[in-house]
């Protein structure tokens, strides 16, 4: 069996067994055994992928390169992650009646089928079944967001269903035009469809097709991306629904939301031969970047907090891969690697001292660091990390974004290192208190899951230091493969 | 003949078009849903008289599903949630309805313009009808803006997604099979996870009044 069919099938037959069983008091180990088998079937890919390069699979239907397989890597890593993180997590929710059995069952079985369904998004070769994937990861967390089903869960799974689903509705439209693009220059018999043909032919493809269906699929796209001011989902179901359900979201779906994006812009900068698709995502990214910064200001939930964060960082990675060249498109993927791990780690320790205060109003969490220093540190480390504080990651990314901004757009650098120095202080200056202000809160009644914090801290303080040659390479060819 | 199933496909896509400014004016769920059905029809008509043209025989079971689908299951199923829900009630528009055409008039007209410099490269028979899909996108998708009721908004959201089938039938004689199956399940899947939710949304605030979801914002 190849080890493609392993990571797609696993998550779907996970989905499956937990649907029957995921209400029994096993069913959150056996969550975490599925999320463990697909990682293992990632790392199984990954070393083929090391070894020999990419690969077709299925009469090309399926293609891995150097810009998905790390992806592909990442998400089943922080997928396994998550879900244990979610096995303590969960069974406090559970133990406060805010979850049933049945919830439970419907929790765990599309916890899998999500993941199978961004595993899907990413590897498919087929712009169409890109676009069905992207939608049934919509579909597979709407009743995952609403699964508390209060007021305000329910208007933010609502809110969530109609504008990604309008959003997403333009981009099936994109898809129709690029589809009609290349239905003029492919030969018959080939799939039009598949990406792979469609790089090919991409510099025949008719210019003007191309710019509108560009705009109709970052439009499309860039909504789940959580681009402004498109983003206005965003927040609410990040804040609403369990809070694996937010680390997930915000770590792993706009990353492939974004990679949709980054796949038609290379087929869009082929046809064009102009900078109309960077310019635009130039645009959408700075856009979001101050629209997050500034937001963030204003908030007093901690995880609504934490979402406008991923939408600016989401900003920030959408104007590197507008800015293209080498360096930027570097940083841009490293940026993508490093928020992932750092952002859901952030998740988890907000999610433990979220519980342990019984609130999700940071002016009522204090004193972290003398409950449970464990949780105070990760938060307090986390939020470090996402700050973009040498030497975690994201400092070396947003540092080279910055100097390639400098180089090639003088005026749009300024306007990034605002929106930093906001972010840095809206969410430090709240931070603080709650880790090291005075308390009287009691511990947890289940211990709670910190491995996961601390190892993707630790990845994201690598990634700082030292890249491993193999990644170094995917991201070296990854980002002549986007060009720019 | 391929004279007359170009001039067919031409009524058809008129016809969609008329049908999308009925929906904007319709104020009566019930009805919506009638005129949902028939939009269904119309695109089945029109996808079938495209697949007898070009000889695809994907394009018949392609118009077969919509029949199924968008025909019978989809509005079946929405009736029968408006008769366990008992909303007959009017539907109330934000604006009022002459405005709204003259609204739709000008997005028809923007649409127009917008599929003219393309229209010529559809490989599909009737380019024309490129146009018209489009602003049959943009009614639906104001449509969802001015209602202000739950199911109003899912039938805009389905319609829109039937005019995006229209575009794929006119612009490049039809998307491949795995695709528009995948579509097809994403939205019956979707109308499903509607149902469950307008019974979730119902409740809790005992309406289904979108205003009452206006809670969650910065303070």
């Amino acid at each position: 069996m190849s080890p493609l069919f392993l990571v797609l099938a696993t998550p779907l037959l996970g989905s499956l067994v937990l649907g029957i069983m995921g209400h029994r008091p096993n069913g959150r180990n056996v969550n975490v055994f599925f999320s463990f088998a697909t990682f293992l079937a990632a790392v199984f890919l990954t070393t083929r992928i090391v070894a020999d390069g990419p690969i077709f699979a299925l009469n090309q239907q399926f293609f891995i390169d150097s810009l998905n397989i790390f992806l592909v890597t990442l998400t089943a890593f922080i997928g396994f992650t998550t879900s244990v993180f979610s096995r303590p997590y969960m069974r406090i929710e559970e133990d406060r009646g805010k979850m049933s059995h049945s919830r439970m069952r419907l929790y765990f079985s599309m916890y899998q089928l999500f993941n199978f369904c961004m595993l899907l998004a990413l590897t498919t070769n087929n712009m169409g079944i890109l676009w069905v994937a992207m939608e049934a990861a919509t579909l597979t967390t709407v009743l995952l967001v609403s699964v508390y089903r209060t007021p305000a869960s329910l208007e933010a799974a609502w809110k969530y269903f109609i504008l990604c689903g309008v959003g997403i509705a333009q981009a099936l439209l994109g898809t129709i035009l690029l589809y009609m693009a290349a239905q003029k220059v492919i030969a018959p018999g080939v799939n039009p469809l598949l990406w792979s043909n469609l790089n090919a032919v991409k510099t025949l493809l008719n210019p003007g097709v191309m710019a509108l269906a560009f705009v109709f699929l970052l439009v499309g796209y860039g909504t789940k991306v959580g681009l402004a001011p498109l983003h206005n989902w965003l927040p609410d179901a990040h804040a609403e629904g369990p809070t694996p359900i937010s680390a997930v979201l915000s770590g792993l779906l706009l990353n492939v939301a974004l990679y949709a994006v980054i796949r038609c812009k290379i087929l869009a900068d082929g046809a064009l031969h102009n900078h109309f698709a960077g310019h635009l995502m130039i645009g959408f990214g700075l856009l979001s970047v101050l629209v997050g910064a500034f937001s963030l200001l204003r908030q007093r939930d901690i995880k609504r907090m934490f979402s406008y964060s991923s939408i600016e960082h989401m900003g920030i990675i959408t104007f590197a891969f507008g800015m293209g060249g080498p360096i930027a498109n570097f940083a841009g993927l490293l940026h993508m690697t490093v928020h992932a791990l750092s952002k859901s780690a952030v998740f988890y320790a907000v999610g433990h001292a979220a519980q342990k205060a019984g609130t999700q109003i940071m002016e009522n969490i204090r004193g972290l660091i003398k409950v449970s220093p464990t949780v105070g540190w990760g938060l307090m480390m986390g939020t470090l990390a996402i700050l973009g504080m040498p030497p975690f990651g994201i400092f070396a990314s947003e540092f080279m974004i910055l100097t390639s901004a400098m180089h090639q757009l003088p005026w749009a650098a300024p306007v990034l290192l605002l929106g930093l120095a906001v972010a840095f202080g809206a969410i430090f200056s709240r931070v603080q208190p709650m880790v090291f202000g005075e308390t009287n809160v009691k511990r947890l009644a289940h211990p709670p899951a910190l491995l996961p914090v601390f190892l993707h801290l630790g990845l994201a303080l690598m990634l700082g230091l030292y890249i491993p040659g193999y990644l170094n390479h995917w991201f070296v060819q990854a980002a002549a493969i986007i060009g720019g | 003949m391929t004279d007359l199933s170009i001039q067919l496909i031409n009524l058809f896509a008129s016809f969609l078009l008329l049908l999308a400014f009925a929906m904007l004016a319709q104020r009566r769920v019930v009805n919506l849903v009638q005129i949902y059905a028939m939009q269904g029809l119309t695109v089945v008509a029109a996808t079938s008289v495209v697949a007898y043209v070009t000889h695809q025989n994907q394009l018949y079971y392609s118009a077969a599903m919509t029949l199924v689908l968008k025909v019978f299951l989809i509005p079946w199923i929405l009736r029968r949630l408006i008769k366990r829900l008992d909303i007959r009630w009017d539907v109330e528009t934000l604006i009022n309805i002459p405005s709204m055409m003259l609204i739709g008039i000008v997005l028809v007209i923007f649409s127009f313009n917008l599929a003219l410099p393309i229209a010529s490269l559809s490989t599909s028979i009737s380019p024309g009808t490129l146009g018209i899909a489009l602003a049959c996108v943009l009614l639906s998708f104001m449509m969802m803006i001015t209602r202000s009721k739950a199911l109003p908004q899912v039938i805009g959201f389905l319609s829109m997604e039937n005019a995006l089938v229209f575009a794929a039938t006119s612009a490049t004689s039809g998307m491949p099979m795995v695709v528009e199956l995948g579509i097809a399940l994403d939205v019956l899947v979707g109308v499903f996870i509607l149902g469950v939710f307008m019974f979730q949304i119902r409740e809790q605030f005992e309406s289904l009044d979108i205003s009452h979801l206006e809670n969650l914002k910065e303070e």
